[in-house]
Protein backbone atom coordinates (compact mmCIF):
# COMPACT_ATOMS: atom_id res chain seq x y z
CA UNK A 1 0.00 0.00 0.00
CA UNK A 2 2.39 2.37 1.18
CA UNK A 3 4.33 2.71 -2.52
CA UNK A 4 0.73 3.43 -3.85
CA UNK A 5 0.18 6.30 -1.05
CA UNK A 6 3.73 7.39 -2.06
CA UNK A 7 3.05 8.02 -5.69
CA UNK A 8 -0.47 9.81 -5.20
CA UNK A 9 1.42 11.97 -2.88
CA UNK A 10 3.85 12.43 -5.53
CA UNK A 11 1.49 13.33 -8.22
CA UNK A 12 -0.10 15.58 -5.76
CA UNK A 13 2.49 17.46 -4.76
CA UNK A 14 3.99 18.25 -8.29
CA UNK A 15 0.73 19.28 -9.26
CA UNK A 16 -0.17 21.84 -6.57
CA UNK A 17 3.09 23.61 -8.45
CA UNK A 18 0.80 25.04 -10.85
CA UNK A 19 -0.92 27.72 -9.13
CA UNK A 20 -1.13 29.99 -12.18
CA UNK A 21 -3.13 27.47 -13.90
CA UNK A 22 -5.58 27.36 -11.04
CA UNK A 23 -5.80 30.89 -10.82
CA UNK A 24 -7.19 31.29 -14.36
CA UNK A 25 -8.71 27.94 -13.93
CA UNK A 26 -10.47 29.53 -10.93
CA UNK A 27 -11.30 32.63 -12.69
CA UNK A 28 -12.59 31.12 -15.66
CA UNK A 29 -15.11 28.84 -13.26
CA UNK A 30 -15.98 31.99 -11.71
CA UNK A 31 -17.31 33.50 -15.03
CA UNK A 32 -18.88 30.34 -16.03
CA UNK A 33 -20.77 30.04 -13.12
CA UNK A 34 -21.89 33.41 -12.99
CA UNK A 35 -23.25 33.02 -16.90
CA UNK A 36 -24.84 29.74 -16.45
CA UNK A 37 -26.55 31.31 -13.35
CA UNK A 38 -27.84 34.19 -15.20
CA UNK A 39 -29.48 32.14 -17.79
CA UNK A 40 -31.53 30.10 -14.72
CA UNK A 41 -32.73 32.71 -13.85
CA UNK A 42 -33.98 34.44 -16.99
CA UNK A 43 -35.33 30.63 -17.77
CA UNK A 44 -36.86 30.36 -14.00
CA UNK A 45 -38.75 33.89 -14.24
CA UNK A 46 -40.15 33.27 -17.92
CA UNK A 47 -41.74 30.23 -17.05
CA UNK A 48 -44.81 29.75 -14.65
CA UNK A 49 -44.95 26.37 -15.09
CA UNK A 50 -43.51 24.09 -11.80
CA UNK A 51 -39.72 22.76 -12.20
CA UNK A 52 -38.80 19.78 -10.81
CA UNK A 53 -36.15 21.49 -8.76
CA UNK A 54 -36.31 25.51 -7.12
CA UNK A 55 -34.70 27.96 -8.70
CA UNK A 56 -32.29 28.57 -5.24
CA UNK A 57 -31.68 24.55 -5.61
CA UNK A 58 -30.15 24.91 -9.34
CA UNK A 59 -28.20 27.71 -8.38
CA UNK A 60 -26.36 26.22 -5.47
CA UNK A 61 -26.07 22.96 -7.79
CA UNK A 62 -24.67 25.72 -10.66
CA UNK A 63 -21.84 26.32 -7.91
CA UNK A 64 -21.18 23.03 -6.51
CA UNK A 65 -20.42 22.12 -10.29
CA UNK A 66 -18.48 25.00 -10.80
CA UNK A 67 -16.63 24.24 -7.34
CA UNK A 68 -15.66 20.50 -8.32
CA UNK A 69 -15.47 21.04 -11.90
CA UNK A 70 -11.53 19.90 -11.83
CA UNK A 71 -12.81 16.38 -10.39
CA UNK A 72 -14.58 15.08 -13.68
CA UNK A 73 -12.80 13.22 -15.82
CA UNK A 74 -12.06 15.70 -18.59
CA UNK A 75 -8.93 14.71 -20.09
CA UNK A 76 -6.28 12.33 -19.60
CA UNK A 77 -2.83 13.08 -17.61
CA UNK A 78 -0.72 14.70 -19.73
CA UNK A 79 2.60 13.80 -17.97
CA UNK A 80 1.53 10.10 -19.09
CA UNK A 81 0.41 11.54 -22.32
CA UNK A 82 3.72 12.63 -23.13
CA UNK A 83 5.76 9.64 -21.76
CA UNK A 84 3.68 7.71 -24.28
CA UNK A 85 4.53 9.67 -27.01
CA UNK A 86 8.00 9.95 -26.31
CA UNK A 87 8.80 6.54 -24.71
CA UNK A 88 9.38 7.39 -21.23
CA UNK A 89 6.45 5.23 -20.49
CA UNK A 90 9.51 2.73 -20.72
CA UNK A 91 10.33 3.55 -17.36
CA UNK A 92 6.80 2.91 -16.12
CA UNK A 93 6.83 -0.72 -16.92
CA UNK A 94 9.70 -1.02 -14.86
CA UNK A 95 8.40 -1.00 -11.58
CA UNK A 96 8.11 -3.23 -9.61
CA UNK A 97 4.13 -2.30 -8.67
CA UNK A 98 0.98 -3.07 -10.00
CA UNK A 99 0.87 -0.78 -12.85
CA UNK A 100 -2.75 -0.55 -12.69
CA UNK A 101 -3.07 0.49 -9.28
CA UNK A 102 0.00 2.74 -9.80
CA UNK A 103 -1.47 4.76 -13.02
CA UNK A 104 -4.64 4.64 -10.68
CA UNK A 105 -3.08 6.30 -8.21
CA UNK A 106 -2.06 9.36 -10.19
CA UNK A 107 -5.24 9.92 -11.42
CA UNK A 108 -6.69 10.05 -8.06
CA UNK A 109 -4.05 12.40 -7.76
CA UNK A 110 -4.72 14.39 -10.86
CA UNK A 111 -8.31 14.40 -10.37
CA UNK A 112 -8.07 16.01 -6.79
CA UNK A 113 -4.87 18.21 -6.86
CA UNK A 114 -5.99 20.54 -9.22
CA UNK A 115 -9.73 20.16 -7.83
CA UNK A 116 -9.12 21.18 -4.45
CA UNK A 117 -6.60 24.63 -4.75
CA UNK A 118 -9.89 25.55 -6.91
CA UNK A 119 -12.27 24.75 -4.54
CA UNK A 120 -11.82 25.95 -1.57
CA UNK A 121 -11.66 29.47 -2.75
CA UNK A 122 -15.10 29.14 -5.40
CA UNK A 123 -16.72 27.91 -2.49
CA UNK A 124 -16.07 30.57 -0.15
CA UNK A 125 -16.72 33.09 -2.89
CA UNK A 126 -20.18 31.07 -3.76
CA UNK A 127 -20.97 31.26 0.22
CA UNK A 128 -20.18 34.58 0.55
CA UNK A 129 -20.95 37.05 -2.67
CA UNK A 130 -23.53 34.67 -4.10
CA UNK A 131 -26.21 33.40 -1.71
CA UNK A 132 -25.39 29.62 -2.29
CA UNK A 133 -27.13 27.97 0.54
CA UNK A 134 -25.42 25.23 2.94
CA UNK A 135 -26.42 21.32 3.01
CA UNK A 136 -29.98 20.95 3.76
CA UNK A 137 -29.11 19.09 6.72
CA UNK A 138 -26.39 17.55 8.41
CA UNK A 139 -27.05 14.11 7.54
CA UNK A 140 -27.18 15.68 3.52
CA UNK A 141 -23.69 16.94 4.43
CA UNK A 142 -22.35 13.44 5.47
CA UNK A 143 -24.38 12.36 2.87
CA UNK A 144 -22.98 14.50 0.21
CA UNK A 145 -19.38 14.13 1.80
CA UNK A 146 -19.60 10.36 1.02
CA UNK A 147 -20.93 10.50 -2.15
CA UNK A 148 -18.87 12.87 -3.41
CA UNK A 149 -15.59 10.59 -2.32
CA UNK A 150 -17.28 8.13 -4.22
CA UNK A 151 -17.57 10.87 -7.48
CA UNK A 152 -13.92 11.24 -7.17
CA UNK A 153 -13.17 7.86 -6.94
CA UNK A 154 -15.31 7.30 -10.08
CA UNK A 155 -13.56 9.91 -11.91
CA UNK A 156 -10.41 8.62 -11.50
CA UNK A 157 -11.35 5.46 -12.36
CA UNK A 158 -12.76 6.44 -15.81
CA UNK A 159 -9.61 8.86 -15.74
CA UNK A 160 -7.44 5.87 -15.59
CA UNK A 161 -9.46 4.23 -18.48
CA UNK A 162 -8.95 6.62 -20.36
CA UNK A 163 -5.66 6.66 -19.95
CA UNK A 164 -5.01 2.87 -20.60
CA UNK A 165 -6.74 4.07 -24.35
CA UNK A 166 -3.45 5.83 -24.84
CA UNK A 167 -1.95 2.75 -25.10
CA UNK A 168 -3.30 1.86 -28.67
CA UNK A 169 -4.22 5.46 -29.54
CA UNK A 170 -0.95 7.37 -28.68
CA UNK A 171 -2.78 10.84 -28.55
CA UNK A 172 -6.04 10.36 -26.84
CA UNK A 173 -7.63 13.32 -28.51
CA UNK A 174 -10.61 11.00 -29.94
CA UNK A 175 -11.36 9.36 -27.26
CA UNK A 176 -11.41 12.37 -25.21
CA UNK A 177 -13.32 14.57 -27.35
CA UNK A 178 -16.37 11.88 -27.37
CA UNK A 179 -16.07 11.13 -23.97
CA UNK A 180 -16.29 15.00 -22.78
CA UNK A 181 -19.50 15.91 -24.26
CA UNK A 182 -20.95 12.66 -22.84
CA UNK A 183 -19.64 13.78 -19.22
CA UNK A 184 -20.94 17.43 -19.63
CA UNK A 185 -24.28 16.27 -21.19
CA UNK A 186 -25.15 13.20 -18.75
CA UNK A 187 -23.59 14.05 -15.30
CA UNK A 188 -25.62 16.99 -15.20
CA UNK A 189 -22.67 19.71 -15.37
CA UNK A 190 -24.45 21.69 -18.25
CA UNK A 191 -28.11 21.41 -17.18
CA UNK A 192 -28.93 19.72 -13.54
CA UNK A 193 -30.19 16.17 -14.34
CA UNK A 194 -33.66 17.12 -12.76
CA UNK A 195 -34.32 19.42 -15.33
CA UNK A 196 -34.09 16.85 -18.26
CA UNK A 197 -37.38 14.89 -19.65
CA UNK A 198 -38.84 12.58 -17.67
CA UNK A 199 -39.01 9.91 -20.60
CA UNK A 200 -35.31 9.78 -20.21
CA UNK A 201 -34.84 10.14 -16.68
CA UNK A 202 -33.78 5.75 -16.64
CA UNK A 203 -31.86 5.78 -19.49
CA UNK A 204 -29.77 8.96 -17.73
CA UNK A 205 -29.92 7.41 -14.08
CA UNK A 206 -28.90 4.28 -15.49
CA UNK A 207 -25.66 6.01 -16.82
CA UNK A 208 -22.18 6.00 -14.78
CA UNK A 209 -22.17 9.81 -15.50
CA UNK A 210 -24.92 10.73 -12.78
CA UNK A 211 -22.90 9.63 -10.20
CA UNK A 212 -20.03 12.04 -11.08
CA UNK A 213 -22.28 15.24 -10.06
CA UNK A 214 -25.72 14.92 -9.96
CA UNK A 215 -25.90 12.00 -7.06
CA UNK A 216 -23.82 14.00 -4.81
CA UNK A 217 -24.92 17.77 -5.02
CA UNK A 218 -28.66 16.37 -5.13
CA UNK A 219 -27.96 14.91 -2.07
CA UNK A 220 -26.54 18.11 -0.57
CA UNK A 221 -30.00 19.71 -1.49
CA UNK A 222 -31.57 17.46 0.00
CA UNK A 223 -33.18 16.67 -3.62
CA UNK A 224 -32.53 12.95 -3.20
CA UNK A 225 -33.55 12.42 0.64
CA UNK A 226 -31.43 10.47 2.70
CA UNK A 227 -33.48 6.98 2.82
CA UNK A 228 -32.57 6.87 -1.42
CA UNK A 229 -29.05 7.40 -0.05
CA UNK A 230 -27.66 3.84 -0.08
CA UNK A 231 -29.43 2.91 -3.80
CA UNK A 232 -27.26 6.01 -5.61
CA UNK A 233 -24.38 4.85 -3.66
CA UNK A 234 -24.72 1.28 -4.81
CA UNK A 235 -25.41 2.75 -8.26
CA UNK A 236 -21.93 4.97 -8.11
CA UNK A 237 -19.72 2.09 -6.71
CA UNK A 238 -21.23 -0.64 -9.23
CA UNK A 239 -19.87 1.82 -11.62
CA UNK A 240 -16.73 2.35 -9.74
CA UNK A 241 -16.02 -1.28 -9.67
CA UNK A 242 -17.22 -1.76 -13.54
CA UNK A 243 -14.64 1.10 -14.52
CA UNK A 244 -12.03 -0.99 -12.47
CA UNK A 245 -12.44 -4.32 -13.75
CA UNK A 246 -12.88 -2.67 -17.76
CA UNK A 247 -9.48 -0.72 -16.92
CA UNK A 248 -7.84 -4.07 -15.96
CA UNK A 249 -9.13 -5.89 -18.76
CA UNK A 250 -7.95 -3.34 -21.21
CA UNK A 251 -4.77 -2.32 -19.30
CA UNK A 252 -3.58 -6.27 -19.52
CA UNK A 253 -4.57 -6.69 -23.79
CA UNK A 254 -2.37 -3.38 -24.34
CA UNK A 255 0.36 -4.68 -22.10
CA UNK A 256 0.40 -7.85 -24.47
CA UNK A 257 0.92 -6.00 -27.42
CA UNK A 258 2.47 -2.72 -26.58
CA UNK A 259 4.65 -0.98 -28.52
CA UNK A 260 7.24 1.23 -26.78
CA UNK A 261 7.72 4.45 -29.09
CA UNK A 262 10.99 5.62 -30.13
CA UNK A 263 14.64 4.26 -29.44
CA UNK B 1 23.91 -21.54 -16.01
CA UNK B 2 24.29 -17.98 -16.79
CA UNK B 3 22.78 -14.80 -15.57
CA UNK B 4 20.91 -13.94 -19.18
CA UNK B 5 20.15 -16.68 -21.56
CA UNK B 6 18.48 -15.19 -24.64
CA UNK B 7 18.02 -17.86 -27.81
CA UNK B 8 16.80 -17.14 -30.93
CA UNK B 9 14.97 -13.89 -30.07
CA UNK B 10 11.96 -12.75 -32.53
CA UNK B 11 10.20 -9.49 -32.55
CA UNK B 12 8.19 -8.37 -35.50
CA UNK B 13 6.77 -4.95 -36.00
CA UNK B 14 3.53 -3.88 -37.92
CA UNK B 15 4.16 -0.40 -39.18
CA UNK B 16 1.27 1.45 -40.92
CA UNK B 17 1.90 2.96 -44.37
CA UNK B 18 0.61 5.28 -46.75
CA UNK B 19 0.63 7.17 -49.78
CA UNK B 20 1.97 10.40 -49.47
CA UNK B 21 0.10 13.51 -50.63
CA UNK B 22 -3.76 14.45 -49.62
CA UNK B 23 -5.14 11.28 -51.62
CA UNK B 24 -2.92 9.08 -49.98
CA UNK B 25 -4.26 10.90 -46.68
CA UNK B 26 -7.49 9.79 -47.58
CA UNK B 27 -7.11 6.55 -48.86
CA UNK B 28 -5.21 6.14 -45.08
CA UNK B 29 -8.60 6.63 -43.48
CA UNK B 30 -10.25 3.41 -45.42
CA UNK B 31 -7.81 0.97 -45.67
CA UNK B 32 -4.38 0.65 -44.23
CA UNK B 33 -1.27 -0.90 -45.49
CA UNK B 34 1.38 -2.60 -43.35
CA UNK B 35 4.72 -3.38 -43.31
CA UNK B 36 6.23 -5.93 -41.42
CA UNK B 37 9.44 -5.00 -40.02
CA UNK B 38 11.82 -7.65 -38.53
CA UNK B 39 13.31 -6.18 -35.23
CA UNK B 40 14.78 -9.16 -33.86
CA UNK B 41 15.67 -12.00 -36.28
CA UNK B 42 17.32 -14.73 -34.42
CA UNK B 43 19.00 -13.00 -31.69
CA UNK B 44 21.35 -15.40 -29.63
CA UNK B 45 23.52 -14.62 -26.51
CA UNK B 46 24.20 -15.07 -22.80
CA UNK B 47 25.85 -13.43 -20.09
CA UNK B 48 27.29 -14.17 -17.15
CA UNK B 49 27.26 -12.02 -13.88
CA UNK B 50 28.99 -8.77 -13.97
CA UNK B 51 30.19 -9.05 -17.22
CA UNK B 52 30.68 -5.49 -18.82
CA UNK B 53 28.61 -5.94 -22.09
CA UNK B 54 28.83 -3.43 -24.90
CA UNK B 55 26.07 -3.47 -27.65
CA UNK B 56 26.22 -1.73 -30.50
CA UNK B 57 24.47 -1.20 -34.26
CA UNK B 58 23.36 1.18 -36.40
CA UNK B 59 19.91 3.01 -35.63
CA UNK B 60 17.04 0.50 -35.82
CA UNK B 61 19.68 -2.70 -35.81
CA UNK B 62 17.16 -3.71 -32.88
CA UNK B 63 19.71 -2.96 -29.69
CA UNK B 64 16.90 -0.98 -28.38
CA UNK B 65 14.57 -3.88 -28.98
CA UNK B 66 16.52 -6.57 -27.00
CA UNK B 67 17.01 -4.03 -23.96
CA UNK B 68 12.90 -3.71 -23.61
CA UNK B 69 12.29 -7.63 -24.09
CA UNK B 70 14.84 -8.40 -21.77
CA UNK B 71 13.34 -5.38 -19.17
CA UNK B 72 10.12 -7.52 -19.44
CA UNK B 73 8.96 -4.67 -21.61
CA UNK B 74 8.04 -5.90 -24.84
CA UNK B 75 6.85 -10.00 -25.36
CA UNK B 76 9.00 -11.20 -28.01
CA UNK B 77 6.82 -12.79 -31.05
CA UNK B 78 9.09 -16.49 -30.74
CA UNK B 79 12.63 -17.52 -29.10
CA UNK B 80 13.71 -17.95 -25.18
CA UNK B 81 14.82 -15.26 -23.08
CA UNK B 82 16.00 -15.96 -18.97
CA UNK B 83 17.20 -13.85 -16.89
CA UNK B 84 18.64 -15.00 -12.81
CA UNK B 85 15.99 -17.62 -14.34
CA UNK B 86 13.07 -15.62 -14.98
CA UNK B 87 11.13 -14.69 -18.06
CA UNK B 88 10.99 -10.98 -17.83
CA UNK B 89 7.16 -10.82 -19.09
CA UNK B 90 5.64 -13.45 -16.73
CA UNK B 91 6.87 -12.42 -13.76
CA UNK B 92 7.53 -9.18 -14.31
CA UNK B 93 7.67 -7.55 -10.94
CA UNK B 94 9.87 -10.06 -9.30
CA UNK B 95 12.33 -9.40 -12.41
CA UNK B 96 12.14 -5.83 -12.43
CA UNK B 97 13.25 -5.50 -8.99
CA UNK B 98 16.89 -7.26 -9.74
CA UNK B 99 16.69 -4.68 -12.82
CA UNK B 100 18.26 -0.46 -13.16
CA UNK B 101 17.23 0.77 -16.32
CA UNK B 102 18.74 4.32 -17.62
CA UNK B 103 17.31 5.59 -21.23
CA UNK B 104 18.86 8.08 -22.69
CA UNK B 105 17.02 11.41 -23.67
CA UNK B 106 14.17 10.28 -20.91
CA UNK B 107 14.21 10.78 -17.61
CA UNK B 108 12.97 8.25 -14.56
CA UNK B 109 13.13 11.13 -12.91
CA UNK B 110 9.98 13.48 -11.53
CA UNK B 111 9.43 16.50 -13.75
CA UNK B 112 7.82 18.99 -11.77
CA UNK B 113 9.52 17.35 -8.32
CA UNK B 114 13.21 18.09 -6.31
CA UNK B 115 15.41 15.56 -7.54
CA UNK B 116 15.67 14.13 -3.79
CA UNK B 117 11.99 13.38 -3.94
CA UNK B 118 12.10 10.90 -6.70
CA UNK B 119 14.69 9.42 -5.05
CA UNK B 120 12.50 9.09 -1.91
CA UNK B 121 9.53 8.07 -4.21
CA UNK B 122 11.96 5.18 -5.55
CA UNK B 123 12.85 4.17 -1.97
CA UNK B 124 9.19 3.70 -1.04
CA UNK B 125 8.51 2.01 -4.88
CA UNK B 126 11.53 -0.34 -4.53
CA UNK B 127 10.58 -0.84 -0.76
CA UNK B 128 14.38 -0.18 -0.26
CA UNK B 129 15.42 -0.89 3.22
CA UNK B 130 15.98 2.56 5.13
CA UNK B 131 19.85 1.93 5.70
CA UNK B 132 20.66 0.42 2.47
CA UNK B 133 18.83 3.29 0.98
CA UNK B 134 20.90 6.47 2.65
CA UNK B 135 24.18 4.57 2.21
CA UNK B 136 23.26 4.04 -1.56
CA UNK B 137 22.22 7.18 -2.32
CA UNK B 138 24.50 8.80 0.09
CA UNK B 139 27.48 7.54 -1.98
CA UNK B 140 26.13 7.95 -5.40
CA UNK B 141 25.47 11.57 -4.36
CA UNK B 142 29.23 12.22 -3.53
CA UNK B 143 30.38 10.02 -6.51
CA UNK B 144 28.67 11.14 -9.12
CA UNK B 145 28.78 15.13 -7.87
CA UNK B 146 25.51 15.78 -7.52
CA UNK B 147 24.97 17.11 -4.04
CA UNK B 148 23.95 21.03 -5.44
CA UNK B 149 21.07 19.09 -7.99
CA UNK B 150 19.42 17.34 -4.84
CA UNK B 151 16.99 20.21 -4.25
CA UNK B 152 16.60 21.38 -7.71
CA UNK B 153 13.06 20.39 -9.50
CA UNK B 154 14.06 17.94 -12.45
CA UNK B 155 12.87 20.19 -15.41
CA UNK B 156 15.86 22.72 -14.18
CA UNK B 157 18.76 20.27 -14.31
CA UNK B 158 21.03 20.04 -17.54
CA UNK B 159 21.06 17.36 -19.24
CA UNK B 160 24.40 16.17 -17.97
CA UNK B 161 23.23 16.63 -14.40
CA UNK B 162 19.71 15.32 -15.16
CA UNK B 163 21.16 11.90 -16.65
CA UNK B 164 23.62 11.37 -13.67
CA UNK B 165 20.68 12.03 -11.77
CA UNK B 166 18.98 9.43 -13.66
CA UNK B 167 21.56 6.60 -13.02
CA UNK B 168 21.85 7.03 -9.18
CA UNK B 169 17.94 6.67 -9.80
CA UNK B 170 18.38 3.44 -11.41
CA UNK B 171 20.67 1.96 -8.68
CA UNK B 172 18.97 2.88 -5.56
CA UNK B 173 17.83 -0.62 -5.00
CA UNK B 174 21.31 -2.11 -5.55
CA UNK B 175 19.86 -4.03 -8.85
CA UNK B 176 21.58 -7.70 -10.11
CA UNK B 177 21.72 -5.84 -13.87
CA UNK B 178 21.85 -2.73 -15.13
CA UNK B 179 20.63 -1.38 -18.67
CA UNK B 180 22.06 1.18 -20.36
CA UNK B 181 20.14 2.19 -23.36
CA UNK B 182 21.88 5.19 -25.40
CA UNK B 183 22.78 6.75 -21.98
CA UNK B 184 25.48 9.07 -22.84
CA UNK B 185 23.58 11.41 -26.01
CA UNK B 186 24.07 14.99 -25.66
CA UNK B 187 26.02 14.56 -22.41
CA UNK B 188 28.85 16.93 -22.30
CA UNK B 189 32.57 15.82 -21.87
CA UNK B 190 32.95 16.02 -17.94
CA UNK B 191 29.72 14.39 -17.40
CA UNK B 192 30.39 11.66 -19.69
CA UNK B 193 33.69 10.84 -17.39
CA UNK B 194 31.75 10.64 -14.69
CA UNK B 195 28.98 8.82 -15.74
CA UNK B 196 31.45 6.06 -17.32
CA UNK B 197 33.80 6.02 -14.28
CA UNK B 198 31.63 5.61 -11.91
CA UNK B 199 29.89 2.31 -14.27
CA UNK B 200 33.11 0.82 -13.85
CA UNK B 201 33.66 1.21 -10.40
CA UNK B 202 30.21 0.28 -9.37
CA UNK B 203 30.85 -2.99 -11.70
CA UNK B 204 34.31 -3.51 -10.11
CA UNK B 205 32.48 -2.90 -6.31
CA UNK B 206 29.13 -4.41 -6.49
CA UNK B 207 29.53 -7.08 -9.36
CA UNK B 208 26.30 -5.55 -11.03
CA UNK B 209 26.17 -6.86 -15.04
CA UNK B 210 25.73 -3.84 -17.33
CA UNK B 211 24.32 -4.23 -20.44
CA UNK B 212 25.43 -0.72 -22.48
CA UNK B 213 23.90 0.38 -25.75
CA UNK B 214 25.08 2.99 -27.52
CA UNK B 215 27.01 4.75 -30.62
CA UNK B 216 29.44 6.37 -28.90
CA UNK B 217 32.53 4.07 -29.09
CA UNK B 218 34.70 6.00 -26.21
CA UNK B 219 31.54 4.61 -24.15
CA UNK B 220 32.79 0.89 -25.00
CA UNK B 221 36.52 1.27 -25.10
CA UNK B 222 36.51 3.02 -21.31
CA UNK B 223 33.52 0.32 -20.10
CA UNK B 224 33.06 -3.03 -21.98
CA UNK B 225 35.07 -6.29 -21.90
CA UNK B 226 32.97 -7.50 -24.43
CA UNK B 227 31.31 -6.17 -27.45
CA UNK B 228 28.38 -7.62 -29.46
CA UNK B 229 27.14 -6.19 -32.80
CA UNK B 230 23.51 -5.95 -34.16
CA UNK B 231 22.51 -5.26 -37.84
CA UNK B 232 19.11 -5.98 -39.14
CA UNK B 233 18.57 -7.98 -36.08
CA UNK B 234 21.06 -10.25 -35.80
CA UNK B 235 23.93 -10.52 -33.57
CA UNK B 236 27.10 -10.58 -36.23
CA UNK B 237 30.01 -9.88 -34.00
CA UNK B 238 29.82 -11.18 -30.09
CA UNK B 239 33.66 -11.16 -28.54
CA UNK B 240 35.90 -9.15 -26.71
CA UNK B 241 37.13 -6.13 -28.21
CA UNK B 242 40.63 -7.14 -29.16
CA UNK B 243 39.22 -9.87 -31.12
CA UNK B 244 36.58 -7.93 -32.96
CA UNK B 245 39.58 -5.62 -33.79
CA UNK B 246 41.32 -8.74 -35.09
CA UNK B 247 38.71 -10.28 -36.72
CA UNK B 248 37.68 -6.95 -38.94
CA UNK B 249 40.97 -5.63 -39.78
CA UNK B 250 44.43 -7.13 -39.69
CA UNK B 251 46.19 -4.63 -40.85
CA UNK B 252 47.65 -1.91 -38.46
CA UNK B 253 48.95 1.17 -38.69
CA UNK B 254 52.91 2.40 -38.30
CA UNK B 255 52.83 6.42 -37.63
CA UNK B 256 56.51 7.53 -38.33
CA UNK B 257 57.64 11.12 -38.36
CA UNK B 258 60.71 11.60 -39.77
CA UNK B 259 63.06 14.14 -39.33
CA UNK B 260 63.52 16.21 -42.65
CA UNK B 261 60.25 15.34 -43.75
CA UNK B 262 61.38 13.72 -46.56
CA UNK B 263 59.07 10.31 -47.72
CA UNK B 264 60.80 7.17 -46.57
CA UNK B 265 61.85 4.82 -47.93
CA UNK B 266 59.97 1.45 -46.97
CA UNK B 267 59.99 -1.86 -46.67
CA UNK B 268 58.47 -3.66 -49.95
CA UNK B 269 55.57 -5.44 -48.24
CA UNK B 270 53.90 -2.21 -45.99
CA UNK B 271 52.33 0.53 -47.51
CA UNK B 272 52.36 4.35 -47.60
CA UNK B 273 48.67 5.43 -46.83
CA UNK B 274 49.42 8.93 -46.30
CA UNK B 275 51.50 11.66 -45.49
CA UNK B 276 51.47 14.97 -43.42
CA UNK B 277 53.37 17.74 -42.58
CA UNK B 278 55.89 15.26 -41.88
CA UNK B 279 53.65 12.53 -40.09
CA UNK B 280 53.89 9.04 -42.16
CA UNK B 281 51.08 6.96 -42.36
CA UNK B 282 52.46 2.93 -42.96
CA UNK B 283 49.53 0.43 -43.14
CA UNK B 284 50.75 -3.32 -42.66
CA UNK B 285 50.04 -6.26 -41.98
CA UNK B 286 51.26 -7.87 -38.93
CA UNK B 287 50.84 -11.23 -40.48
CA UNK B 288 53.07 -10.58 -43.40
CA UNK B 289 55.39 -8.31 -41.84
CA UNK B 290 55.69 -8.15 -37.86
CA UNK B 291 55.98 -4.65 -36.55
CA UNK B 292 59.41 -5.11 -35.04
CA UNK B 293 60.68 -5.75 -38.49
CA UNK B 294 58.96 -3.17 -39.74
CA UNK B 295 60.57 -0.36 -37.02
CA UNK B 296 63.69 -1.84 -37.27
CA UNK B 297 63.51 -1.52 -41.40
CA UNK B 298 62.20 1.68 -41.02
CA UNK B 299 64.38 3.01 -38.65
CA UNK B 300 67.82 1.76 -40.77
CA UNK B 301 66.61 3.27 -43.81
CA UNK B 302 65.40 7.08 -42.52
CA UNK B 303 66.13 9.42 -39.96
CA UNK B 304 63.19 8.77 -37.50
CA UNK B 305 62.26 11.31 -34.82
CA UNK B 306 59.23 9.42 -33.70
CA UNK B 307 57.25 6.15 -34.07
CA UNK B 308 54.31 4.64 -33.07
CA UNK B 309 51.91 1.61 -33.97
CA UNK B 310 48.35 2.36 -34.00
CA UNK B 311 45.34 0.19 -33.73
CA UNK B 312 42.39 1.70 -36.23
CA UNK B 313 40.18 3.66 -34.54
CA UNK B 314 36.83 1.73 -33.42
CA UNK B 315 34.45 4.05 -35.30
CA UNK B 316 36.75 2.45 -38.32
CA UNK B 317 36.18 -1.01 -37.24
CA UNK B 318 32.37 -0.86 -36.69
CA UNK B 319 31.60 0.77 -39.81
CA UNK B 320 33.61 -1.72 -41.50
CA UNK B 321 30.85 -4.09 -39.88
CA UNK B 322 28.26 -2.81 -40.79
CA UNK B 323 29.70 -2.54 -44.36
CA UNK B 324 30.51 -6.57 -45.03
CA UNK B 325 27.25 -7.26 -43.59
CA UNK B 326 25.39 -4.99 -46.18
CA UNK B 327 27.19 -6.84 -49.09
Amino acid sequence: MSSYWAILSARFRSLLQYRAAALAGLMTQVFWGLIRVMIFQAFYRSSNAEQPMSGSDVETYIWLGQAFLAALPWNVDTDLRAMIRTGGIGYELVRPVDLYSYWFSRALAWRTAPMLMRAVPLLVFAFVLMGMSPPVSLGAGLAFAVSMCAAIMLSAAMTTFLNVTMLWTIAGDGVMQLTFGLIMIFSGMLVPLPLFPDWSQPVINAMPFRGLVDTPYRLYLGHIPLSEFAGVLAHQLFWIMAFLIAGRIAMASALRKVVVQGG
Amino acid sequence: MSQIVVEDLVKRFRISERDPGMMGAVRGLFRRRYQTVDALDGVSFSIEPSELVGYIGPNGAGKSTTVKVMSGILVPDSGRCEILGRVPWRRRNEHVKELGVVFGQRTQLWWDLPVIESFDLLRDIYRIPRVEYVANRDEFVEVLGIEACLDVPVRQLSLGQRMRCDLAAALLHSPAILFLDEPTIGMDAVSKIAFREFIKRFNEERGTTVILTTHDMDDIEVICDRVMVISDGMIISDGKLEDLRKKVSIERRLVVELEDGAVPAVHPRAVIAGSERGRVDIRFDPDVVSATELISDVTSRNRVRDIFVENPPIEELIARIYEGQGR
